[in-house]
């Protein structure tokens, strides 16, 4: 049997998901971002922390993300609007995902592209017609993918990779959000 | 089988086998008491050495805790309290789950007439046959009724695998949700909150479609190639395909339970053991009995009938026969070591 490398540690994956079920508390993890206005409809959002098997932890470095809006909405366009920060969510989680079942299942991967379409009408945010929703119609993501597997075995990655994805969940199901002044 | 055939089967097995079998009785407690058991039960006490729990794993029906938010203008039942169409208020119903009983309720309530919403989560397509045979059958034939519970890949998963949409009906007839939809079943995604007297469905319906389309193809693939090394391709119709689960253009995500579209909720979503009675510490946290293949662990304490238990067919009346017969032996020597 030839060695799938696809560079997924999935008996890392599966030794956790071991260790963890007799340890739920050690399951709990949040995830933190800090957002400061720079001008106009322009800011910025840096991620470092999270907290996560008991303890607090750190990413390699402090990531930025510039959010504005295009020039077609007489803004600057410091960075992408932060609705296709969604989309920027949505296909890496489901990616990885991909990524990760496939080894899982012995595939091995040589090119996995997806592309995200989110449909928006944007008369909600701007409060044209009330009975429009301010985020996404629907979105589509479509995956070209090569690999050494049929394509029965192909739908079926993406098919799992959907159902444990973290952001497809988020982006499906409703969401319990609070929003305060500190 | 219909219910009385299956009545008669088991009012014979019990004059066949001559056991001393007492009906109406509740068993209200069994404790560990010196090398046995103690029985409490409504008709008196019992003294044993060994029990065989055999009550099965659907003894109350489960219903998600938002079912608390519903408005309570919409009535709620559960396959415990439905009898009939004719028992629901004058309306539309949702009805949650797609599996074996939602699937079937569903279909009855929508010939009745009403209009009939339909909220899936995971399920389990099957045709009700296959190249000319029944689904089971092939179950049964190719051997995948006979899969051993330590051959299975992930068998916490086995065991909690939905009840597959099939219906026992004469026609023998498929009730899949394409069926389902043909007759006028709205169906939603799998019921996620209920906000500000709103059900809130998710978006997923479409993966949970293309789920099970792919787990049945690929089960009649292995059906294929079953036929086909076993020799057996000549006995039955040639390999079929079935359309793929239609996804309508867009699902609702939100329906107003106030409005006064439903009038009643019926919840499919399950059922789940009862060992209230069982005051012998060998039930994990998530109310399930703990035992390696009808072994539990407490000596001289055994269960038969629960899903996969030794073998996927363990929860069939058929199945359980090679379960019993092994867990009846390892029961024959727990006894004939005297303590």
């Amino acid at each position: 049997m030839t060695t799938v490398v696809n560079g997924v540690n999935v008996q890392a994956l599966l030794d956790a998901r071991e260790a963890l079920k007799g340890a739920p508390e050690a399951a709990q993890f949040t995830w933190r971002a800090s957002s400061t206005w720079q001008n106009g409809v322009h800011s910025r959002t840096t991620i470092q922390n999270f907290f996560g098997l008991g303890q607090e932890q750190s990413h390699k470095t402090e990531a930025v993300f510039d959010a504005d809006h295009p020039e077609v909405f007489a803004a600057e366009d410091n960075g992408i609007t932060p609705i296709e920060y969604l989309l920027v969510g949505l296909a890496s989680c489901l990616t990885a995902g991909v990524a990760s079942v496939a080894q899982n299942r012995g595939i091995q991967l040589r090119s996995v592209e997806a592309t995200v379409e989110g449909a928006h009408d944007i008369r909600g945010i701007l409060g044209v017609d009330s009975d429009v929703r301010n985020g996404f119609n629907d979105i589509k993501v479509t995956f070209t993918i090569d690999a050494d597997a049929s394509r029965q075995d192909i739908e079926a990655l993406v098919a799992q990779s959907q159902k444990r994805s973290a952001v497809f969940d988020a982006l499906t199901n409703p969401t319990d959000v609070t929003v305060e002044v500190a | 089988m219909t219910m009385g055939e299956v009545i008669e089967f088991i009012e014979r097995f019990a004059k066949v086998s001559d056991a001393p079998v007492r009906t109406g009785v509740d068993v209200t407690s069994v404790r560990r008491a010196g090398d046995g058991y103690h029985v409490t039960t409504s008709g008196g006490e019992i003294r044993c050495r060994t029990v065989v729990i055999a009550s099965g794993a659907c003894n109350r029906p489960t219903v998600p805790p938002f079912g608390d938010a519903v408005p309570a203008s919409v009535e709620q039942l559960t396959p415990f309290d439905y009898r009939g169409p004719d028992g629901l208020p004058d309306g539309g119903v949702l009805v949650v789950g797609a599996s074996a009983t939602g699937v079937q309720l569903a279909a009855e309530l929508r010939r009745s007439g009403r209009p009939v919403t339909l909220s899936a989560g995971e399920q389990v397509r099957l045709p009700r046959t296959y190249r000319g045979r029944d689904v089971l059958w092939w179950m049964d034939a190719s051997g995948l009724w006979d899969q051993r519970y330590d051959e299975v890949d992930d068998l916490t998963r086995a065991r909690r695998l939905p009840s597959p949409q099939l219906v026992g009906a004469p026609e023998r007839t498929t009730l899949d949700l394409n069926a389902l939809m043909s007759m006028g079943v709205e169906p939603v995604g799998r019921w996620a909150a209920v906000r500000d007297g709103r059900a809130l469905f998710s978006g997923g319906l479409r993966n949970v479609f293309s789920l099970a389309d792919l787990k049945m193809n690929r089960l009649l693939d292995t059906f294929d190639e079953w036929a086909r090394t076993h020799g057996r391709d000549a006995e039955v119709a040639p390999p079929e395909r079935f359309a793929p689960t239609r996804v309508p253009e867009s699902t609702r995500l939100r329906l107003d339970l106030r409005g006064g579209e439903i009038a009643a909720i019926v919840w499919a979503t399950g059922f789940r053991p009862d060992y209230g009675w069982l005051d012998v510490p060998v039930v994990d946290e998530k109310g399930r009995l703990r035992h390696e293949g009808g072994v539990v662990d407490s000596p001289g304490l055994y269960a038969l009938g629960l899903p996969v238990l030794r073998r996927r067919k363990s929860t069939f009346i058929y199945g359980i026969e090679d379960d019993a017969r092994e867990v009846v032996d390892h029961l024959a020597r727990h006894l004939a070591v005297r303590p």
